[in-house]
């Protein structure tokens, strides 16, 4: 059970792969694409948590008691905000897409002709 | 390959990988047990040696510099994509004719308060980003969004002063180049890229920390700009083609 | 008993992720995935909370409030070709 938080990680992974290979709609796409980007926050988290420890800020703490991992904090804290920014491009690589074929079906678009 | 072989496929591929991931789990500490030296290590040495009682903007913007620059730049490549697919000139000029405003009274002012509010405390997260939790990102979103509230509450035409591209365009450089620039300082006067140079002053006050704040502040320029240049694209490419008023007073 | 790592308050912040996560990826129309999307978004918040990570848990209470939502509607409200509510001409201007 003390690997439960991990397996929450992969589960989360899966799911958001298989959506993204059954999906019919390229903003339902986009969309999973970002439960699959979670699961990394998920797992980057639970890796730096230690047990009894607070969140590594300091005010009006002593310094050195027991807290989580910056590190990985750092890391998740940048990637959230900079994942919209991916997301917003590949949601206007769709509505490229939609102008030029007429459809946001992933299957749809690859067999337009010409 | 058509629908349904990729749907044969997908079953055993994930079952593969579900595998390979279980196999990589088996290898981890423990929940909560955590083994590795940086997290002890920065948790004690960060609030002595740079001022600031937030050890993870200590991290992101000094011990871990270069990661944040790189995703700096990872958001200015992803608006200049957004532009570039999205932008049309002559969009920019029609888009002055939409006067459209919420008919429901409570709402437009529910909405206008939120919009002092959410700007206040983005800058406040922006601010005391070194000090207690927030930092650049959090309030740049923030500020974006209570900007772009401007849009949903009011018109387009109470938005546009905001949107202006020749402003924010620069200004978006200025944050994510700035980041670059305070490096490329340090680099110059002999010191590692990114070495904090500056003053480290009071534990605790607005006024510590050194390089640390002012890459926090050119963060928060870049994506607070950023933001509202990746929102402005989005609603002016559906704003507009549709049928604009003649007659827009 | 190796449950006593995983406190009751983060088993639930866990279940309820790990519950959310396929219902937004069922959900196929893209204007209610994006609400689903949201709620998951405040459900990964209440996770981070409970993980002592405050800092990442502003990111995404912002991202996905004000981010997603954003982008997400503008891209179906385009695709859709016409947004609710524009088919009446309504100049209020005093």
């Amino acid at each position: 059970m003390s690997y439960l938080p991990y397996a929450v990680a992969a589960w989360i992974c899966l799911v958001g792969i298989a959506g993204i290979a059954t999906s019919k709609n390229l903003i339902h796409l986009a969309v999973c694409l970002t439960i699959t980007q979670s699961s990394s926050y998920v797992l980057l988290l639970s890796v730096g948590y230690v047990k009894h420890g607070k969140a590594p800020i300091f005010v009006g703490r002593k310094v050195g008691s027991t807290a989580a991992d910056p590190v990985v904090q750092a890391l998740t804290l940048t990637d959230v905000v900079v994942s919209v920014a991916v997301i917003a491009l590949i949601l206007a690589l769709a509505l490229d897409a939609h102008r030029l074929s007429g459809t946001v079906d992933p299957d749809g678009i690859a067999d337009m002709s010409g | 390959m058509s629908r349904r072989i990729r749907m044969l496929v997908l079953g055993p591929a994930l079952a593969g990988f579900g595998a390979l991931f279980a196999w990589a789990i088996a290898g981890l500490p423990a929940f909560g047990d955590y083994r590795g030296p940086y997290g002890f290590v920065l948790n004690r040495v960060v609030v002595p040696m740079r001022h600031t009682t937030n050890v993870v903007m200590g991290t992101t913007f000094d011990v871990r510099g270069v990661d944040t620059m790189g995703e700096e730049f990872i958001l200015y490549a992803a608006v200049v994509g957004v532009t570039l697919l999205l932008r049309d000139e002559t969009r920019s000029r029609q888009a002055e004719r939409r006067t459209r405003r919420l008919p429901n009274e409570t709402v437009r002012l529910v909405g206008v308060v939120m919009v002092g509010a959410g700007l206040l405390v983005g800058l406040w997260l922006m601010a005391f980003g070194y000090i207690t939790p927030g930092g650049g990102f959090q309030g740049g979103v923030l500020a974006a969004g209570a900007i772009l509230l401007l849009y949903v509450v009011g018109s387009h035409r109470d938005f546009r002063p905001f949107r202006n591209e020749h402003f924010l365009d620069p200004l978006e450089g200025v944050g994510a180049g700035g980041y670059a620039i305070v490096g490329l300082a340090a680099l110059l006067s002999g010191t590692a890229f990114l070495t904090n140079l500056f003053g480290l002053g009071r534990t605790g006050t607005l006024l510590s920390s050194g390089s640390i704040a002012i890459l926090n502040w050119a963060s928060a320029i870049a994506v607070t700009c950023a933001m509202l240049l990746l929102f402005a694209e989005f609603l002016e490419t559906y704003v507009v083609p549709l049928e604009p008023e003649d007659a827009g007073s | 008993m190796v449950l006593a790592t995983l406190a009751p308050l983060q088993a639930v912040a866990f279940g309820l992720v790990a519950l959310g996560a396929p219902l937004v990826v069922l959900t196929r129309d893209p204007l209610r995935q994006a609400l689903v999307n949201g709620i998951y978004g405040v459900s990964l918040v209440c996770l981070f909370v409970v993980l002592q990570a405050p800092d990442p848990a502003l990111s995404m209470l912002v991202v996905s409030g004000v981010g997603y939502p954003l982008v997400i509607l503008a891209a179906i409200a385009r695709v859709r070709g016409k947004e609710p509510g524009e088919e009446k001409k309504e100049d209020d201007e005093p």
